[in-house]
């Protein structure tokens, strides 16, 4: 087995942890954690298919690597996105939680 | 098997279980300081996989940004009282196997490859003197793809403007409220006063290197942007007003001076986006300077979130 192939698989089971994620943890913010793992396993396999294009002297294929890039980038936009929605829902509505974290709370109290 | 290989074997295994400790983890500070550790893992990933370029990337905005946005979210969640509805066994175990089945799709797909890989990377090759740019990938983002890179600033600002729109009415055109460390540690104020000459300039030789070698505006971007953030964290400096003019200017600057050569190129080339020869190498330099620092004001005003203090007029 090549070392892109490890990483190919490594890629696939990333995506369907990451799916695991966004479908079974309740907490919106934990969801849009999963989607970043989803998001770097896609990557992982695009970097998987770059790896086993190199030719001509390159090491790796440079067009899914720009494509990685820029799908890195896009990512973190729709994240923060994403955040700032989450809080906005939390103000109005007060709903969106997270899983009970009273035991950090004390270390963590001057952050309030 | 060579001792390259087994350590290859070790760094995705680590991978692996750090990614699921990320989705395991019982609260969400633990699952985010473990994704900074994950966003790292994958930057020595990306390395071993020869895309030097993608790691430097992965890094900063994969693994840095990225939590620093989610460690905001996570503390200004911190007080909200309620029930996190909880799910039924049976259901978590059928979400799993549906997963677990996307998973050997995906494995059967790697596994089943062409043996001849379809490449670009002799085209990219062929063209690359004609590029005036050293490193391939940054060819790629800034010649033969450049409109993917345009577009991808105008995502960037699109999701500025999205954060942004989410402030109350009173709050439009307020300064946002940075919500990571209310009241920063004398550690957090002197490393904010040492570090930010030495970002600056690694920065700065990030971009400046990037036409030849792994680097670009994106990364010299990101670390401009926290060393900022940093600044601004420690209360050094205050967050600027989103009504600035300068904030304003400094944000566009990067996209239009990008489209402004973009639609030249309709006049002195042969069609929009492209470069006349002779002058290729410094309209892309300048064309990378400008946005190495408008994604660095981006950035920094992203992670920053929406404005909640009313302008002081």
């Amino acid at each position: 087995m090549s070392s892109a192939a490890l990483y190919g698989y490594c890629g696939a089971i990333l995506v369907g942890l990451g799916l695991y994620g966004v479908i079974a943890r309740p907490e919106i913010l934990r969801k849009i954690l999963a989607f970043n793992v989803l998001g770097t396993g896609v990557f992982l396999l695009f970097g998987v298919f770059a790896r086993r294009g190199a030719e001509a002297g390159l090491r790796a294929d440079p067009v899914p690597q720009a494509l990685v890039i820029t799908g890195i980038v896009v990512a973190f936009s729709a994240t923060a996105l994403a955040v700032a929605l989450l809080i906005r829902l939390n103000k109005e509505t007060g709903e969106v939680v997270l899983a009970d974290d009273s035991a950090e709370s004390g270390e963590q109290g001057v952050r309030q | 098997m060579t001792l390259a290989f087994a350590c290859e074997i070790v760094l995705a295994g680590l991978l692996l279980a750090i990614a699921t400790w990320t989705i395991a983890a019982r609260t969400a500070f633990a699952a985010i300081a473990v994704f900074m550790v994950y966003g790292l893992l994958l930057s020595i990933v990306w390395v071993t996989l020869s895309a030097v370029d993608v790691a430097l990337t992965e890094a900063a905005i994969g693994g840095g940004v990225t939590s620093m946005v989610l460690l905001g979210a996570a503390s200004a969640l911190r007080g909200s009282k309620g029930a996190v509805p909880s799910l039924s066994l049976p259901f978590k175990i059928t979400a799993g196997v549906l997963c677990a089945l996307v998973s050997a799709a995906l494995a059967t797909v790697v596994f089943f490859l062409p043996d001849v890989a379809p490449t670009l990377a002799p085209v990219a090759k062929e063209n690359l003197a004609a590029s005036a740019l050293g490193n391939p990938v940054a060819a790629v983002l800034f010649v033969f793809r450049a409109l993917d890179t345009l577009l991808e600033k105008v995502v960037l600002l699109l999701a500025l403007v999205g954060v942004w729109s989410l402030s109350s009415d009173r709050a439009w055109g307020g300064v946002p409220e940075l919500r990571l460390y209310q009241s920063p540690s004398p550690i957090l104020v002197f490393l904010a006063q040492i570090l930010p000459p030495i970002g600056i300039v690694v920065g700065i030789y990030m971009f400046w290197a990037g036409a030849s070698q792994p680097g670009g505006a994106f990364q010299g971007g990101t670390v401009l942007a926290a060393m900022w953030l940093l600044t601004m964290m420690a209360r050094l400096q205050d967050v600027p007003s989103t009504s600035a003019r300068w904030v304003r200017l400094l944000l566009v600057v990067g996209p239009m001076a990008f489209l402004a050569v973009g639609l030249a190129g309709f006049y002195f080339a042969d069609s929009f986006l492209a470069y006349p020869p002779s002058i290729a190498k410094p309209l892309i330099i300048v064309v990378e300077a400008t946005l190495t620092v408008s994604i660095g004001v981006t950035l920094a005003l992203l992670v920053a979130g929406p404005p909640e203090r009313v302008p002081q007029q």
